[in-house]
């Protein structure tokens, strides 16, 4: 089966891109907190619970968002995620050991609590974009595209999918990045990227 | 009791991370889940942390927490009785 | 391509082998007890903790080079290695499942000689796979609850696509205060040993173990012949709804286990037995009675082993595959530990007593997990 890259997205501490094409630069050189809001604003996005969300799955939400803009309606139960990622929920995970760290002060939260597993992410994937299929995260150095490649294809022949966002989202103290694939079986789907989906999927040259 | 109010309007637009919302804007009477602020299960779990982290009330049953949580005025009120 | 299971290992509270920990459940024994450990949590709760007996046996130390955690996946993968002939590593891949990893190594209180990088999970995979001499990079799921059926399913889909022949599938998770004081601030941890689907239940008991599989094409790789398992088909899907609470109709859940059954040419009524998920909460197990009943479940023997194991995270969808094999092959049926009185809206054919049954062919594990994620695993009796 052939399958295409159709949409392409990357949040990195500098700057944000889609399809090739520039988004918006961080000029001022603000931590993810801030940065990140300044992306959603940009977008003109509506969506309270993002302000909920730890920085992971913000990452993976506004990734997202730029991946999807060209679809307007999907069935969710024919698409699939499988992401990568390195940290796992280390920022989450960090904030609620500190949140029980002092005998006398000893608070844990539950809204810090339920982020601290990496999947959560893909969670709120589905929610936001009425995903119903796969959702798988695994974890990895970096993005390994051989074993994405793998992964995904097998899975578009044997569960008959039609699209599946694919790609790396990590956050750590020292780095952050979205990287994402938007994969298609579909075709004249209008979408702004039409690439073979193969081992090099993440050459994109623009 | 406005104080308090008051008060609690801050603490839980921080511990819930209600961006672009402030104390002014949440009505004392207004159904905080559902229509109101659309707040959810992990908000009232939080909510739960809240009170007993900043005003030392303890509940125990989150099933108690539906009334309690219904509105500002409702919360305050639990505070008050809970203290004397 | 026929993906088979041919030899496992659980190691938890209740043993350090299949053998054991399955004569325990049979004989109606629970891991479950009180803990009273401030490293754990500053009040008592109950939980299914890996004990001094069970530490002494396994030769747990705290200063050969390898965590708790670490220690017990590569005495369960010892294990099940043992009862099979001699793998071609080159063509053997390692899944690992894991919700926290090695969690307990980044707490402030923490003093051992570990370095906390070990606290990163493809640290702890590599690890593992060095200890084994194993060539291939892991792989490691990490899908909250459904993290163990995940890794048995993305096993199987790399052996049918022909980049190996075999697969050591292994899940583990520790009991740890980071995730005791998570769940205590969720209000989710029932403050007496957990009872799925029974009426009074009061939320989960948490556990800690790990379990193996060894997947492969080659059925003759057993050393025991006729301990065999058909891991028939799987699937995964998601309830698009919460990231903490199950959908309330199990849309999700529905969803896997069609799909697990699309891809087999059996029908729901063919099933004989099915290990559910069955955490004790009150809404995980009322979708799931919804669920099951709506996909004409209802009268199909289930039972959950929570009650035995405890929720042991990442490693709950490996050994309870495990028992559910296990079941499969001595053609009987455990009882459903802690259950005494129907508490879902649809009543299930909750197994009370453990009994003989004539056979077991079709058995059908699921999984649901934080972030909406749901799994379904069938297996085939040979």
């Amino acid at each position: 089966m052939q399958l295409q890259i159709q949409a392409h997205s990357i949040i990195t501490p500098t700057s944000v891109q889609a399809n090739g094409e520039f988004v918006l630069n961080n000029e001022e050189k603000h931590p993810f907190n801030l940065f990140g809001k300044e992306l959603y604003r940009h977008l003109s996005i509506q969506y309270p619970k993002f302000f909920k969300m730890d920085e992971l799955s913000q990452l993976a939400f506004l990734g997202t968002h730029l991946l999807t803009m060209h679809i307007e309606n999907w069935d969710g139960d024919k698409v699939a995620i499988v992401l990568g990622n390195k940290s796992s929920s280390l920022s989450s995970d960090k904030r609620h050991y500190q949140s029980i760290a002092d005998r006398s002060n000893y608070f844990p939260s539950p809204a810090v609590f339920v982020y601290t597993l990496p999947n959560i992410m893909l969670g709120e994937m589905c929610i936001r974009y009425k995903v119903t299929g796969e959702n798988t995260c695994f974890i990895m150095e970096q993005l390994d595209v051989d074993f994405l490649h793998t992964y995904v294809q097998h899975l578009f022949e044997a569960e008959h999918y039609h699209y599946c966002i694919t790609g790396f989202v990590d956050y750590s103290d020292s780095s952050y990045i979205a990287e994402l694939y938007l994969v298609s079986s579909q075709k004249d789907t209008g979408a702004p990227l039409a690439l073979d989906f193969d081992k090099n999927f993440n050459q994109i040259i623009f | 009791m406005e104080e308090l109010k008051e008060n609690l309007k801050a603490a839980i637009i921080e511990a819930l991370n209600l961006e672009d919302v402030n104390a002014a804007d949440i009505d004392d009477n207004e159904p905080l889940f559902g229509d109101g602020l659309g707040l959810d299960s992990i908000d009232a779990l939080e909510l739960i942390v809240l009170l007993e982290k900043n005003y030392g009330v303890k509940i125990e049953n989150p099933e108690d927490g539906r009334e309690v949580f219904q509105s500002i005025n409702t919360i305050a009120a639990y505070i008050e009785k809970s203290k004397k | 391509m026929e993906i088979y299971s041919v030899a496992d290992n659980i190691v938890s509270p209740l043993g350090t082998n299949t053998e054991a920990n399955y004569a325990a459940c049979r004989g109606g024994i629970s891991g479950i007890a009180n803990i009273q450990n401030g490293d754990l949590y500053p009040e008592q709760f109950y939980g299914a903790a890996i004990g001094e007996d069970i530490k002494r046996a396994l030769n747990i130390s705290e200063d050969n080079g390898y965590t708790f955690l670490e220690q017990l996946f590569i005495h369960s993968v010892s294990d099940a290695l043992s009862h099979v002939k001699d793998l071609d590593k080159n063509r053997t891949l390692l899944v690992i499942s894991t919700t926290k990893g090695n969690i307990d190594l980044l707490s402030e209180s923490y003093t051992g000689p570990m370095d906390t990088k070990r606290s990163e999970l493809t640290v702890m995979g590599n690890t593992i796979a060095r200890y084994f001499d194993l060539p291939n990079a892991p792989v490691i799921v990490s899908n909250a609850c459904i993290s163990g059926l995940s890794a048995i399913i993305t096993a199987k889909r790399l052996i049918e696509v022909g980049q190996y022949d075999h697969a050591i599938v292994a899940g583990g998770d520790i009991l740890s205060e980071f995730v005791v004081s998570g769940f205590q601030c969720l209000k989710a941890i029932s403050d007496e040993p957990c009872r799925p689907y029974d009426a009074r239940r009061k939320g989960i008991s948490l556990g800690e173990a790990c379990g193996t599989m060894i997947l492969t094409r080659d059925v003759t790789l057993a050393k025991n012949k006729g301990q065999a398992v058909r891991i028939l088909s799987g699937s995964q899907s998601n309830d698009a709804n919460h990231i903490s609470g199950p959908s309330r109709t199990g849309e999700g859940l529905k969803l896997a286990v069609k799909r697990a059954l699309e891809q087999t040419d059996i029908t729901a009524s063919q099933i004989s037995y099915i290990s559910a998920h069955g955490t004790a909460t009150l809404f995980n197990d009322e979708m799931e009675a919804i669920v099951f009943d709506t996909l004409g479940l209802s009268d199909t023997p289930l039972n959950s082993l929570k009650g035995y194991f405890g929720h042991t995270l990442g490693a709950a969808g490996v050994i309870e595959s495990i028992i559910t094999m296990k079941q499969m092959l001595e053609r009987e049926l455990v009882a459903s530990q802690g259950f005494q009185e129907t508490g879902t809206t649809k009543t299930l054919n909750i197994i009370q007593a453990t009994k003989a049954v004539a056979a077991c062919e079709y058995a059908l594990k699921t999984t649901s997990g934080f972030g909406g994620c749901n799994a379904a695993v069938v297996y085939k009796s040979l």
